[in-house]
């Protein structure tokens, strides 16, 4: 079976977030593959090893990306995409718009993807690309078989599990608990720099510039203010939520 | 001059830099009390490759050159010390032998496992009246027909307990002296091999050390190692090998000692300021740097003289000297720094200091070192001493 697993390079989730005018920095921050997308690059090893198909890998970024796509050929990927043009850098409905331009050429059984970027956590683009690939989607994922041309997704459903039948091809977001990701071998890492990665404009996928300009306007940027100290209320219980009610009223001024 | 990794090293370094801060120092402190590695940090380590670093990639391994197996040691310092020689024995000493000295069909059947690290590789050459005076061996290998008869001891056999594959060194010519002695490779399960206890030890806990016996035990001639009579040759270039990497698994021990002390030192405050605040404990950090950054440069230098085919005799033994005894000052400035929690068990600075002791001793210890340097020194002056 083919498989391309749809990746983003993102911060560190143990990096510190400073704005520079309004502007997130990436001066000095360390990037890492997002850790949903690790899911999904395991989870298409797995499957290539079960299948003996192919693994690749498309990833949508600038010149600092190309790590990352090292890091998921060492893994044992066998190529990759790399989308390297600003035009390129949109919102979700972009993104998504870019990477159905790469696959759709493509032949696959199976597209993964993590099931939010721990960046922006929108949840969006994975589910927009099967929209506009017209392929059947089941999101959040933790654990996935085949019977057939069939596939047999599970999904955590508020505690119990939900067994998901599609036919392939489809595509899937990965949830923690899929699968543990391995550590990319030493000599996955030497094999990895000379394993074939292309490097493409949204012109040379044939898309327009301004068709895909993003349908998102950020206002502003700003970091959350830091949480005080609780206050634990004292008195009977009917003291206790008139000063409650009071509180959400008059002081946070939620009701 | 160049300085720089090349980028494979870094991204190698990297990857076993993050495997060793998650996957193998949480388990630390576990290690020294159950003075065991578990298995499954064992089996992690052969998934990314870490049994295969200086076996050639033609028989599954990395085949890295002295300098990028320095780098990886460096950075496998930095955590349980008795993890750390589990694969410095099996790199090093237990399958440098193999790949430098054994023929065709010998590398074809010990090292693709050995690069797995389904079989575990030991060096036995010390014995009871054989420690620093090597060639003084009591264990005889006799000649019958198509195969060698050997009897006798060995101790202090790193990776006995887990390994698969010997190279043993025994007396075929009684006569000859250190010319008498021949490599053999051994396999566990051979008949009249056997292993002794494990001792117990200093340091080094996870990383087990036993005696192994030979009753008429019979090893087929086709597992000679490189010549025969040069077994003794054969265990000092083994031993010269095996030094380089014994000092870069120092200079990592060193660098994990100097980064907890300057943490601990901007933490910890007496007097109403931090520690690091007092010119002493300045000076402390200051001459721990200044060893490590000199280590680090006399080590990647004759690592990379090594690469260059050259022999480097005396570097590689001033080398092992040197890391050796940086590691022990760094390790007592660390005790000090820390204080009393630096005697305390619950706490890693006293594992590193008892860790610290046995690399002045093992590969051969700082004295032999002196004499090997001596002796080059005035050889290159041509006079023998
Ligand atoms: C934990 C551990 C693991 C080991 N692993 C292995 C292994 O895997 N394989 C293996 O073969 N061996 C192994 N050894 C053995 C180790 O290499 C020897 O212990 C070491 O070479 C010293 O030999 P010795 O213990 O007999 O000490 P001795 O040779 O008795 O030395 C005692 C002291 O005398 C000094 N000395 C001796 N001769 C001279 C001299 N000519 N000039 C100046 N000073 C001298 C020494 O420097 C030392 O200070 C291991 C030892 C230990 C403790
Ligand atoms: C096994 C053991 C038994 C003990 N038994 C007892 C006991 O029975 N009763 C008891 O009361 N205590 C006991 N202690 C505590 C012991 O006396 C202290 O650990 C010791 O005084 C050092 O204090 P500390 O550990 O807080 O180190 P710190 O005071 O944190 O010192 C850390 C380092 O900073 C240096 N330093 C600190 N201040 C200065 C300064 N102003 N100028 C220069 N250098 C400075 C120190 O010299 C040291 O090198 C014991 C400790 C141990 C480990």
């Amino acid at each position: 079976m083919n498989v391309i697993v749809c990746m983003k390079q993102t911060f560190d989730t143990e990096a510190k977030i400073t704005l520079t005018d309004g502007k997130i920095n990436e001066e000095g921050v360390q990037w890492i593959i997002n850790p949903y997308d690790e899911y999904a690059i395991e989870e298409a090893l797995k499957i290539k090893e079960a299948t003996e198909g192919t693994v690749t890998v498309v990833t949508i970024g600038p010149a600092r990306v190309e790590e990352a796509v090292r890091t998921a050929l060492a893994m044992g990927a066998d190529d990759a995409v790399i989308v390297d043009d600003p035009a390129a850098f949109g919102d979700e409905f972009t993104a998504a718009e870019v990477l159905a331009a790469v696959i759709r050429t493509r032949t696959y059984d199976v597209i993964l993807a993590g099931n939010q970027a721990v960046d922006d956590g929108s949840s969006q683009v994975a589910v927009r690309l099967a929209q506009l690939l017209d392929v059947p989607h089941v999101s959040t994922i933790t654990k996935l078989t085949f019977d057939g041309a069939v596939a047999v997704a599970e999904r955590d459903a508020e505690g119990d599990t939900e067994v998901v039948e599609v036919k392939l091809p489809a595509l899937f977001t990965a949830q923690q608990g899929l699968n543990e990701p391995r550590y990319p071998s030493l000599l996955g890492i030497r094999k990895a720099s000379k394993k074939p990665v292309e490097h493409v404009t949204v012109a040379g996928i044939g898309l327009a510039e301004n068709a895909i300009a993003k349908r998102v306007a950020v206002t502003e940027t700003f970091i959350p203010a830091q949480k005080g100290a609780g206050r634990i209320l004292t008195g009977d219980t009917p003291e206790r939520v008139r000063e409650l009610v009071r509180e959400l009223r008059q002081t946070s001024k939620v009701i | 001059m160049n300085f720089s990794f090349h980028d494979d090293l870094l991204e190698m370094k990297k990857m076993v830099q993050s495997f060793i801060a998650n996957e193998v120092e949480p388990y630390a402190m576990k290690i020294e009390e159950e003075d065991r590695v578990p298995d499954a940090i064992l089996d992690a380590s052969r998934r990314i490759g870490l049994f295969g670093l200086s076996i050639p990639e033609r028989y599954g391994g990395l085949g890295l050159d002295m300098v990028g197996k320095s780098a990886i040691f460096e950075e496998l310092g930095k955590t349980s010390n008795g993890y750390t020689t589990i694969l410095g024995a099996h790199n090093g000493i237990g399958s440098v032998g193999i790949v430098e000295l054994g023929n065709e069909e010998q590398k074809e059947r010990y090292l693709p496992r050995m690069a797995r690290g389904e079989w575990i590789g030991a060096f036995a050459l010390t014995e009871p009246e054989a420690g620093s005076n090597a060639a003084n061996l009591k264990t005889v290998a006799k000649r019958v027909g198509d195969r060698f008869v050997v009897n006798g001891q060995k101790i202090y056999c790193t990776n006995a307990p887990l390994a698969t594959v010997f190279t043993v060194m025994a007396v075929t010519d009684p006569e000859a002296g250190s010319r008498g002695i021949t490599s053999f490779l051994v396999e566990r399960e051979t008949p009249g091999f056997h292993v002794g206890a494990i001792e117990k030890k200093m340091g080094l806990h996870g990383s087990h050390t036993a005696q192994l016996y030979f009753e008429d035990m019979e090893v087929p001639i086709e597992n000679v190692l490189g010549i025969e009579g040069m077994g003794y040759v054969n265990a000092l270039k083994i031993l010269a090998n095996g030094r380089v990497g014994l000092a870069a698994r120092c200079l990592g021990s060193s660098e994990y000692l100097l980064d907890r002390s300057l943490k601990h030192a901007a933490e910890r405050s007496q007097f109403g300021k931090p520690l690091a605040s007092q010119q002493i404990i300045q000076h402390y950090v200051a001459e721990m740097a200044l060893e490590i950054e000199t280590l680090r440069a006399f080590l990647y230098r004759v690592a990379w003289m090594i690469d260059q085919g050259e022999q480097a005799v005396k570097e590689a033994a001033m080398v092992k000297l040197y890391a050796s005894e940086v590691y022990h000052r760094v390790a007592d400035y660390a005790v000090q720094i820390h204080g009393g929690i630096g005697f305390i068990a619950d706490y890693p600075i006293e594992r590193f200091y008892r860790d610290a002791r046995i690399t002045r001793i093992y590969e051969g210890t700082s004295e032999i070192q002196k004499n090997i340097i001596a002796d080059r020194l005035f050889r290159e002056r041509g006079v023998t001493i």
